[in-house]
């Protein structure tokens, strides 16, 4: 007799499939949406059990459709906190107690919320934060300007940057997979530049929405949930702050040193859902190289084509999808033959350029020329890389500016 | 799953230290008549304490736990504080995560036992200090009042921050000299109680916890009624008694002083309230 396979549905009545079948092989069909609307898109195919929302522009349509999905069944827990301290600590009782949790903020809302981050990631709660960077408060803005990631890189979570809706599709379903690996469990933050993706309507493949990701198994993870299902764990009987004594620093010491060790070995599997932590793009062998992440990534492959095509100077790209972990060894393998590497970003500080420059010191001694930066809501065209190329190589620009 | 999670495999019962073989066999679990007076025989939820000898925090900490009606499922959110070096120590599933944050992490746990769990029922009760309920907390303590969450909310009031070595809180009484307030507390101790009825809870108190039995009966009601109504603030005056100046054996005296001035037992119920409360008495639960 031949063996009948078990099929299983989820909370909502989706057939429950495997996250390969879900981001690889199934069925895909075009839609026109804005990133928002693929927020939801994700979460509903996402098995998601709880999300608390907060208002602030311009994640606040992301967070309303969440809202829709729990009306409609998909979404077990939501509701509206009372500001992005009080959210973000509401999802993390909502992962502590074995939910899989999603929440979106933007610029301010992730600075008000910034004492959470790091709790979440030694709390071990893999849940994820989808992030729509804006500006922060020096002084009010609500424009497009990713300077909150900076500060989000040392917090313990992961740190992957979509460049369009497509991606961010990807990365929240993703992203869940591989924040709950046993061996990884820490929080994931899908970041996009804010208004650009989140707010423009571009076409995007999706799957069917009858089917979604197995849900949760919060008995998997390394740290016990706390439902007083099972019984307390040595953790939950012994902190730190317990003993001051060296026992106790040193165990505070390896625990912050394990959780950056899960970030490490979230690799794999990032690569593989991912299709790998960087993107190359261009002609291999070209000698200029832009490194970017993000929207300044697809800005970044224009002015390629437009340096190589019009101008004569070959350039290629190194688009980053992961900054946590950092694919450190991709970029320098994907170097090769360069003679001159461009980080054009979307925020004045130049974070993207300070993480290459760590990762690359002392491996080669091609120059890193950390511009252009554009910041506040200014928008980056391509020609306005072109420019910072041509200038360094001391070239005149023979076409469009 | 209930108590049966503290049942120790036979084989490692050999292995397992006296104190965790005593939870599966001398605790009290399964049985919603617990209280105070099996403090004395049974296998108490709370193994040891990390706080100063004396301090009234302590005898609150086993009030409380000896009295939960569901220990077996019940979880315990805490915030920062001298009350967070005791939370190691209690034989159930606690959290501590940051300060002032506890009525937020206790809504999420809350919500999301209720869906992941729909034919059961687990209690969720905040404990945490004056600094954390009513100074840096506020906001998120009155909005899980406002929000209607079926969480108890008990408040350690010692009149100060004592675990930071003894500033001024909000729950200082006016006058009063403290660290960051050099010159006494220039306005009124915060009426925490009055703010708790007006923001929503079902259940209110005021108490010292100088009568273990009054205390056991408090936190009875306030679990039952925030079982099925909605949120409950129980107010608890547990003197410092090494900021304020007393020896070890002087903390019930402090509170019994107190019982008949500005924390005389005040107690505040909805309708809604009083009928859990009729029908949990009727059941002969409290
Ligand atoms: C964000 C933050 N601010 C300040 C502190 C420092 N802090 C730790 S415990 C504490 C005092 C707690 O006071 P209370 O809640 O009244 O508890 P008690 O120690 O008096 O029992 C303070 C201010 C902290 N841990 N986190
Ligand atoms: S400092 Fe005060 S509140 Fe803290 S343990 Fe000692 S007596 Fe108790
Ligand atoms: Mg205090």
């Amino acid at each position: 007799m031949q063996e009948t396979q078990q099929v299983q549905y989820n909370r909502a009545g989706q057939r429950v499939v495997s996250p390969d079948y879900l981001l690889f092989e199934a069925p895909r069909e075009k839609q026109f949406m804005t990133g928002s609307e693929v927020v939801k898109e994700a979460v509903k195919r996402a098995s998601v059990d709880a999300s608390v929302s907060y208002p602030i522009t311009p994640q606040s349509e992301a967070a309303h459709l969440i809202g829709e999905l729990w009306v409609e069944g998909y979404v077990g827990v939501y509701f509206r906190g009372e500001s992005e301290f009080g959210v973000m600590s509401e999802v993390a009782g909502c992962a502590m107690a074995g939910g899989r949790t999603i929440t979106t903020t933007s610029g301010p809302g992730t600075l008000r919320a910034m004492e959470n981050f790091p709790m979440w990631a030694g709390s071990r709660l893999p849940l994820q934060l989808v992030l729509m960077a804006r500006g922060v408060n020096s002084p009010l803005t609500i424009q497009p300007d990713n300077l909150e990631i900076s500060f989000l890189l040392d917090t313990g979570c992961m740190v992957w940057h979509a460049e369009n809706a497509q991606e961010l599709f990807e990365m929240i379903l993703a992203g869940f997979v591989v924040a709950e690996q046993p061996d990884v469990h820490v929080p994931v933050i899908t970041a996009i530049d804010g208004f650009f993706i989140s707010h423009t309507r571009e076409a995007v493949m999706l799957p069917p929405d009858d089917i979604a990701l197995p849900p949760y198994d919060p008995y998997k993870a390394p740290m016990p949930p706390i439902d007083m299902e099972m019984a307390p764990g040595r953790f939950l009987r012994d902190p730190y702050v317990m003993k001051s004594n060296y026992i106790s620093y040193a165990s505070h010491t390896s625990w912050q040193f394990e959780v950056r060790s899960a970030i490490e070995r979230s690799r794999p599997y990032a690569k593989h859902y991912l299709r790998g932590l960087i993107e190359e793009f261009g002609n291999p062998e070209a000698e200029v190289v832009l490194i970017a992440s993000g929207t300044a990534g697809a800005q970044a492959k224009e002015a390629a084509i437009i340096l190589s095509e019009d101008e004569g100077v070959p350039t290629r790209v190194i688009r980053l999808k992961t900054i946590r972990p950092f694919p450190g060894e991709e970029i320098l393998q994907a170097l090769r033959n360069a003679k001159y590497v461009f980080v054009p970003e979307f925020n004045v500080i130049g974070w993207l350029e300070r993480e290459v420059r760590r990762v690359l010191y002392g491996k080669t001694d091609v120059p890193i020329v950390g511009s252009p930066r554009v910041a506040g809501g200014m928008t980056m065209p391509p020609e306005v890389i072109v420019k910072e190329v041509l200038k360094t190589l001391g070239k005149e620009a023979k076409h469009v500016i | 799953m209930s108590y049966e999670i503290f049942k120790i495999n036979e084989e490692l019962k050999e292995f397992m230290p006296q104190e965790i073989v005593d939870l599966e066999e001398k605790a009290t679990w399964g049985n919603p008549k617990r209280g105070v007076m099996d403090l004395p025989y049974a296998k108490e939820l709370v193994e040891e304490h990390s706080l100063c000898a004396g301090c009234p925090e302590s005898a609150a900490f086993r009030y409380i736990l000896a009295s939960l009606p569901n220990p077996e499922e019940t979880i315990i959110v805490n915030s920062t504080g001298c009350t967070s070096l005791v939370f190691p120590h209690i034989a159930l599933h606690t959290v501590h995560s940051l300060f002032g944050n506890q009525n937020a992490i206790a809504s999420g746990i809350k919500r999301t036992l209720e869906w992941r769990f729909p034919d059961k029922v687990k209690d969720v009760v905040v404990l945490a200090g004056d600094g954390a309920t009513v100074d840096i907390g506020l906001d998120c303590t009155l909005q899980s009042f406002f929000r209607q969450e079926k969480i108890t909310t008990i408040c350690f009031d010692n009149e100060v921050y004592a675990n930071t070595g003894g500033q001024e809180s909000g729950m200082t009484v006016k006058g009063q000299v403290f660290k960051m307030a050099p010159k006494g507390k220039q306005f009124d101790k915060v009426p925490m109680w009055q703010l708790a009825i007006d923001s929503g809870c079902h259940y209110v108190v005021r108490m010292t916890v100088s009568s273990p039995k009054k205390v056991e009966k408090v936190i009875k009601q306030a679990i039952y009624v925030a079982r099925e109504v909605g949120p409950t603030y129980i107010h608890l005056y547990t003197p410092c008694i090494l900021e304020i100046g007393l020896n070890a054996d002087q903390g019930l005296w402090e509170m019994r002083q107190t019982d008949k001035e500005r924390f005389k037992f005040f107690e505040y119920m909805t309708d809604e309230a009083k009928e859990v409360i009729k029908r949990k008495k009727e059941e002969g639960l409290i």
